[in-house]
Formats: C-alpha cells, structure tokens, sequence
C-alpha cells in the first residue's frame, strides 16, 4: 500500500518541494500548503533566532496522529507534516504542510486543521532570541 | 518504585536539567506526583499548568504511575 502519510522533525532545513512532490497526484486538482516562517518580531520587539526543541518520540506520534484523523476525516489524497529543530534564523521554515485533493476546498480545510492541531498537541517548544534576552514562547498564556 | 521524569521547555531551565530519575515508596497518581515536585521544586508551582504524558501519550491527573514509566512534562508548546 502506498503511504499517503510523510511526517518529519529534522535539523536540516525544511523542503518545499520535497512535500510537495510526496503529495502530488494525478488524482488530484490542487495541493494547499502552509508554509511557516520566522518572523523579525514579536509585539514590536526585535527577534534575533528561534531556537525550537521537541519531545522527539512524542512529537512525531502526535504529528502521525493529526495526519491519520485528517485521512480519516476529509476525502484527501496525501498530507505531508514537516517540523524543524534546533537554530532557525528570520526567514527560515520551522513547519511545512502539504495537502492534496480532488477539489481544493476540502485541502484548504484539511491544511488549516493540520497546523491549528499541531500548535495546540505537538510537544514542540521555541524560545525566541532577543538582542537583550530569550524567553520560552507559551502559546497559550 | 523508580520512574523517570523528562523535563522539556521553561521546565529544564525551571529546574535546570532534562530528566530526574525519581523514587517513590508507595504508587502514586499523576496529581500527587505534582503536588510533589511542587513542594520540593520552588520554581515548579506553576506545575499544575503542565501537561503530563506517560510513555509518550497525553495522561489525565487521576491516572496512576507505574514502575519504570517515563513520565514527561509537558509546558504549554509552541511549535509551528
């Protein structure tokens, strides 16, 4: 059987394409992705790096579980989960979804879903670097 | 009974480490288990705003330890 799910956490910087071409199919009309980057700033404060760690074992298991709910949920072909660790500079990719689909609405959803989820149940953490300090980022305060 | 304890996020600088290995007399539940390190890590009294997994599954309060169970917790995440 093919495997319709790809779930990663890697240290190495994060491809695009890579997800894209694990999910893409003739089946399909259309791949949603989100693509999460780092921002320059947090409430008007200069960020200078992120630097995420993961409860490795644990992450990955809840990732396989928000792309196994999503197959079962919505009629989607393939979904791709992808999270980075370690250093990120402005700019770089912490997190990449793909999504693809007969029709593009459900992939949208689907996709939405995907990266809600993992920000409330993946056991991944980042600590924002500032010129003047770090401070752990809780999501939910 | 010895179990394990990871610590992840603002809890490794919390109490400055990764991981403890714990020794308890008697069996105890994932509440009293924080109620615990509450009393004996100062730094640690918002421990009841934790999650806790055991053997990398989310646990509820009530569920009780086993010996060598690995029981991590789990701050607020932030990835993505």
């Amino acid at each position: 059987m093919t495997q319709r799910t790809s779930i990663k956490i890697t240290s190495e910087k994060l491809s695009i394409l890579n997800c894209t071409s694990f999910v893409e199919d003739d089946s399909c009309g259309g791949i949603v992705t989100f693509v999460g980057t780092v921002r320059n700033s947090t409430q008007n404060k200069k960020v200078t790096l992120l630097d995420f760690s993961a409860y490795e074992p644990m992450a990955l298991k809840e990732m396989q579980k928000i792309a196994d709910t999503i197959l079962e949920k919505f009629p989607i072909h393939k979904i791709a989960i992808h999270h980075a660790v370690g250093e990120l500079q402005i700019g770089d990719i912490p997190v990449i979804i793909a999504v693809s689909s007969a029709h593009r609405k459900v992939a949208f959803t689907a996709c939405e879903y995907a990266i809600d989820t993992l920000k409330e149940t993946v056991p991944i953490w980042k600590k924002e670097h500032f010129e003047d300090g770090e401070v752990w980022v809780n999501s939910h305060p | 009974m010895n179990f394990t304890i990871l610590f992840f996020g603002i809890t490794t600088d919390l109490i400055g480490r990764n991981s403890l290995n714990y020794t308890s007399e008697e069996k105890i539940t994932i509440i009293e288990l924080k109620n615990l390190l509450k009393t004996e890590y100062a730094n640690l009294k918002n421990m009841n705003e934790f999650a806790i997994a055991i053997n990398e599954e989310y646990a509820n309060d009530d569920l009780i330890i086993n010996e060598g169970d690995v029981v991590a917790i789990i701050p607020p995440v932030s990835g993505g």
